[in-house]
């Protein structure tokens, strides 16, 4: 019964999609009052259909109801109940029912706290999104029914993808589609300008936060994928250049870009065609990491239960919303006309060349991706594109951007000069160029690894630099607090986000430092790496819920000292017939001690040993990036309604 | 700044972030192509020694052997076959969890001198039926296996499976 519950919601929620759509577009087009007061309260709606939808789901895999073939394919009532929960996204159908409750909440909030917005405006933004959610409850009902009933049902279902049972289930996706569908938001009211044919201030005011919340959200998203990766798959990498975490990348550094040029459009007015055109982008470019993902045209660890037929579903949902919005962006974007102007060296100039090369970076992310498939698909060639090529093609256009990143803030906007900006942040520019030649004494002709600890010394001191100057902490001390208090949280979370990214430049350095070795040990015997002893205590079995593991106990020593007992298990799952390897980490925060237990043979077992130097920070990197991004949310200028509220007004003032 | 020299010099300095970007990656993927070779083309065209490239296939059947190297890394020898032909891989590391015989496998790595392909990864990360696409594709090219014919026969039967039957090759 509750399963068709949830079906019948989720075709009641694509009913109200429509009328969304159709209401709120007619009310704006002829200024109906009554008809746009009408759609936030349908957005509420269709948020409400789809939570219950998705609650329906989640309780027929809590109750592991093997009536439901979704259900009988991905759960197993032997299974905890946290990843019963989160096994209910951990499949095609639910994480695509996932995406659409994001979206339909990201629909609620625009409803609820866009109370602000002109009521043409918000009607507008809230039928675009319901246009999407149309599309994608229509491909959900159409093709990948999550409530389908099996007959006769089986006693129990086959089980969760072993390498899926893990916490990091429970919160990877769902950061991650908030991200990818807040850039929905964005393209609704992208499209939504172009309609009505104008982009002022105000809008890049109402724009701001949704690009800023998606964003922070994707960086978690893409930082906790990052870890789960890190430990789960025991490889002892965090990132791979897998198609999959470029699908993620992609619409990252779009929306990075977006971010910024909305700055300048709040501001001073200025890149308007080019922040729009970026909204759109930005979707674009999650639209395609959802189509890549859920395509089955990829091979990797996410290509779980999906089938080619769908993939055209949603290539043309992409075709149709990215083609009609650079569509209306060519035939409208010529009437937004540009108000403010600057010099190449001012703020928005440095704004300019963020975009620039973010998007040069994105697009070779984006050719590194697809041109595999597409020379298979053309050409009938099979060849894959690796992290050399990625790191060969990005590492000169980071250089310039991490460097221009840390001058972009101390610039002032309009116009400014070079030579005082870079006085100022003297220090920071010598702490850098200090770390690179320490790196380079230290540890010989490794480029990478010293080009990282400059731009991370280089980055973080800038951020310091550019809030105690802002505080005027050296210049006058006494009063630094009370302008501290003054300073703009927008201004913090900048500095703090800016600062995020030298953290994690920081790991990623110090992981390219990183050592493994590989060897057969016998119980009693021990392996020596970067001045640590791993000596293999014993091995043994190790029972689970779901599982039987092997799990070896490795004493750590530095000299006599004792510093930590890793266990390293090998879990196999006799329902899925896998074997996972489980590594064991102790991290010490200036480097991880990762422990990875290979085959058993001639009474020994191959121990796989790697020291990652300050690999944690890579991850703490990007938490404190989010964080930025939600202190610079928080700000009182994105929730106060903005001054243009009468923008005809305002532009006659003006 | 007029409203026209500032077009001028945002256009400049797209033009300049594009002509870079495109320049970067034509120069990137000149040196770091991988292709994907089957052992049949290999036996058709030996790659050059010193270019890392993909080689898939089945595990042959009986031919793993895990040895330990003279300074303690464990070593495991194999045969990477596509029912045609097969090529003998050396590879030093942990295979992974999914690794078995006569099972799908994607390896990376370089050809010896002595026709020896040295990996320096293996991939099989997926289930026990799962078979890459690229080893799909290159069982089909060997002619073992018409996708039309049903399943692909028991994945332990290929090593010893006739030479191929003379059929034109598909694709490339």
């Amino acid at each position: 019964m509750i399963p068709e519950i949830g079906h019948f919601a989720l075709a009641l929620a694509l009913a109200l999609a429509l009328v969304q759509a159709v209401v709120g577009m007619v009310g704006a087009q002829r200024a109906d009052a009554r008809l746009m007061a009408a759609t936030p309260a349908l957005a509420a709606g269709l948020l409400v259909t789809i939570a219950a939808a998705f609650a329906c789901l989640v309780w027929a895999y809590v109750a592991n109801d093997t009536t439901v073939l979704n259900v009988v394919q991905n759960s197993h009532s032997a299974k905890p109940l946290l990843y019963k929960i989160s096994g209910a996204w951990g499949n095609h159908e639910g994480s695509m029912l996932l995406w659409v409750l994001i979206l339909a909440l990201c629909g609620g909030a625009v409803a609820a706290f866009g109370t602000n917005l002109p009521s043409a405006l918000q009607a507008r933004v809230l039928a675009v999104l319901a246009l999407v959610a149309l599309g994608f409850l229509g491909f959900i009902l159409g093709t990948s029914n999550p409530f389908q009933r099996i007959w006769p049902p089986p006693l129990d279902g086959q089980g969760l993808n072993p390498v899926l049972q893990d916490p990091g289930l429970a919160f990877h996706p769902p950061l991650l589609y908030l991200g990818y569908v807040g850039f929905a938001v964005t393209y609704a009211f992208a499209v939504a300008a172009l309609i009505e044919g104008r982009v002022d201030a105000a809008w890049g005011r109402w724009v701001r936060p949704w690009a800023l919340a998606a964003w922070s959200f994707l960086t978690l998203g893409i930082a906790l994928g990052s870890w789960w990766a890190y430990y789960e798959l025991g490889w002892g990498g965090y990132w791979f250049w897998d198609p999959v975490e470029n699908a993620s990348l992609m619409p990252w550094l779009a929306g990075c870009a977006l971010l910024h040029s909305a700055i300048v459009v709040e501001k001073r007015e200025a890149l308007k065609t080019w922040t729009v055109f970026l909204a759109l982008l930005a979707f674009g470019m999650s639209l395609l990491g959802t189509f890549l993902v859920r395509s089955g045209v990829l091979n990797s660890v996410h290509a779980f239960a999906n089938d080619p037929a769908r993939g055209t579903v949603i290539l043309i949902l992409l075709t149709l919303y990215i083609g009609g919005g650079f569509l209306l962006f060519a035939w409208r974007a010529q009437a937004m006309l540009p108000t403010g102007v600057f010099t190449p060296i001012s703020r928005e100039g440095a704004l300019v060349l963020n975009n620039l090369l973010l998007c040069s970076i994105a697009a070779v992310v984006l050719v590194g991706t697809l041109y595999p498939m597409f020379a298979d698909l053309v050409l009938g060639e099979k060849f894959s594109v690796g992290p050399p090529f990625f790191n060969t093609a990005i590492l000169p256009l980071a250089v310039p951007l991490v460097g221009a990143m840390a001058l972009g803030p101390v610039l002032s906007w309009k116009r400014a000069r070079l030579f005082p900006a870079l006085q100022r942040l003297w220090w920071a520019a010598l702490a850098g160029l200090g770390a690179l030649a320490l790196c380079l004494a230290l540890e010989g002709q490794r480029i990478g690894p010293a080009l990282g600890f400059g731009a991370a010394a280089w980055t973080i001191l800038a951020a310091m630099a550019d809030i105690a100057d802002r505080i005027a902490l050296f210049s006058r001390p006494r009063a630094a607090w009370a302008r501290a208090k003054g300073l703009p949280r927008a201004a913090w979370g900048g500095a703090l986000a800016h600062a995020g990214l030298g953290v994690m430049i920081l790991g990623l350095a110090g992981m390219g430092l990183a050592t493994d070795t590989l060897r057969l040990v016998r119980p009693g015997e021990s392996v020596a790496l970067a001045g640590l002893d791993y000596r293999l205590v014993s091995l043994a079995d190790a029972p689970g819920p779901n599982f039987s593991a092997r799990r070896a106990t490795v004493e750590v020593r530095d000299g006599s000292r004792l510093v930590t007992t890793l266990m390293p298990e090998r879990r196999s799952f006799p329902l899925a017939r896998m074997t996972t390897t489980e590594a064991a980490i102790h991290t010490t925060w200036l480097s991880d001690l990762y422990v990875v237990l290979g085959e058993e043979r001639e009474g020994g077992a191959v121990l796989r040993i790697h020291n990652n130097p300050l690999a944690p920070w890579i991850w703490l990197g990007g938490a404190i990036m989010a964080l930025g991004g939600g202190l610079s949310l928080s700000d009182r200028r994105m929730r106060v309604s903005a001054p243009a509220v009468r923008p005809v007004k305002a532009g006659a003032r003006a | 700044m007029t409203r026209k020299s500032r077009r001028l010099w945002l256009l400049l300095l797209c033009a300049l972030g594009l002509g870079s970007a495109t320049a970067l990656t034509l120069t990137a993927f000149q040196d770091n192509l991988v292709f994907f070779r089957s052992p049949s083309d290999i036996a058709r065209e030996a790659p050059k020694p010193d270019r890392a490239f993909r080689l898939g296939g089945l595990v042959e059947t009986g031919s793993v052997m895990r040895e330990t190297a003279p300074d303690g890394k464990p070593e495991a020898r194999f045969r990477v076959t596509d029912g045609a032909h097969g090529v003998a891989v050396t590879y030093i590391g942990v295979l992974p969890d999914l690794f078995r015989e006569g099972q799908g496998v994607v390896t990376l790595g370089k050809l010896g001198p002595d026709g020896t392909f040295r990996a320096s990864e293996v991939l099989a990360r997926h289930d026990e039926t799962y078979m890459p696409p690229e080893v799909a594709d290159a069982l089909k090219r060997s002619g073992h296996w018409n996708p039309n014919q049903g399943a692909a026969p028991p994945a332990a039967t290929w090593n010893t499976l006739e030479p191929a039957p003379a059929q034109p090759r598909r694709g490339s």
